[in-house]
């Protein structure tokens, strides 16, 4: 089939300008008033913006809401704990997704994996490194109890013998479930810590 | 997937060229004697035709009345590889050569076998432990630890 130069197309340059000039100036015709403010009731000094609660309550609010976690993954829970904090079970709900590599700015080490002796002193000084208040999840039988390795030549038989423990979550490994729960124990647990 | 050389074929080769060197040989693997390992393993590696430039792994196996070390090579250039073994008797004080000056790849998991099986490699440039921790008392891949 040949093609006709000459055939006109669907829209000629000329008008695609003219529909083009038409939605710029209907744009323009309803832009015409500045959109109010939404947050305008801020203004409204005090009134509406104060709620009264205790010290303890808004501290263990603050904590219990944004814990940041050290990354102490030494063997293979820590794939059950990507998979916690990544789009299916989005740890992130709870306020607590962010993983921090250093010690310093990290206030719950949560202890995904089997930990040996070999190890033991750079998990203890990553904790006595971590700024109080901080807490402590032991996730899965090996960081439990040692687990399966309990008796074995090479492994701590419970982080509970080198760091104090919060909230035990058992499974090998916890399903993701499990460890939101202990996640939410935790919060509750900080919620009712009294600080003065 | 390498060819795996005869170790008779080999084995009667390198017994040619060493005397006294191999104890035993089939068709899988040959035994060498310990005092000819390095020769036997350099004569290996630097032959045209066998060019074992490669050490897959070495391993070491507790039989009870001896601890047999057993060395995979390759030749990455003909593709082929044999399997070398060598072996020390008793339970104490136990050493073989190093093979760290003709393969770098040697160097940790002889390291290794020094840790978990007591087996200590002449001439290795830092024989300490690499699993376990210095003061560790025995040796946890021997059939007889507790």
């Amino acid at each position: 089939m040949e093609i006709d130069i000459n055939e006109k197309q669907v829209y000629s340059s000329t008008e695609l300008n003219k529909v083009e000039a038409e939605t710029i100036e209907a744009l323009r015709m309803g832009s015409q008033q500045v959109i109010p403010d939404p947050d305008e009731w801020l203004a409204q000094e005090l009134k509406g913006n104060v709620l009264l609660t205790t010290v303890d309550f808004f501290l263990n609010w603050a904590r219990r809401s944004s814990l940041w976690t050290m990354l102490c993954f030494p063997a293979c829970c820590a794939m059950e704990f990507m998979s916690a904090s990544a789009s299916r079970f989005d740890l992130s709900r709870f306020g607590m997704e962010i993983l921090r590599a250093s010690p310093r700015q990290a206030d719950l080490m949560i202890t995904a994996g089997t930990l040996t002796w070999k190890m033991a002193p750079q998990i203890k000084r990553i904790y006595d490194q971590m700024a109080e208040p901080k807490w402590v999840i032991a996730m899965g039988a090996c960081a439990i109890t040692g687990g399966t390795f309990a008796q074995s030549y090479s492994v701590v038989p419970g982080y509970n013998h080198l760091i104090p423990v919060d909230v035990y979550v058992p499974g090998c490994p916890p399903r993701p479930e499990a460890l939101i729960h202990a996640i939410q124990m935790l919060q509750d647990k900080i919620a009712k810590r009294k600080n003065l | 997937m390498a060819l795996t050389l005869s170790g008779e074929e080999i084995g009667a080769k390198l017994e040619e060229k060493f005397p006294g060197s191999i104890v035993e040989s089939d068709k899988d693997s040959f035994l060498v004697r310990s005092e000819f390992l390095l020769p036997v393993a350099d004569y290996l590696k630097d032959t045209p035709g066998l060019d074992f430039d490669f050490l897959s792994y070495i391993t070491a196996v507790d039989y009870y009345e001896y601890f047999e070390v057993v060395y995979r090579l390759t030749s990455l250039e003909h593709n082929h590889s044999l399997v070398m073994k060598a072996r020390c008797y008793g339970r104490d004080n136990l050493s073989l050569p190093s093979v760290v000056s003709l393969w770098r790849g040697a160097d940790f998991q002889e390291r290794e076998i020094y840790d978990l099986m007591g087996i200590s490699f002449d001439s290795h440039p830092n024989m300490r432990c690499i699993f376990l921790w210095d003061s560790f008392e025995g040796h946890p891949l021997r059939r007889d630890y507790l």
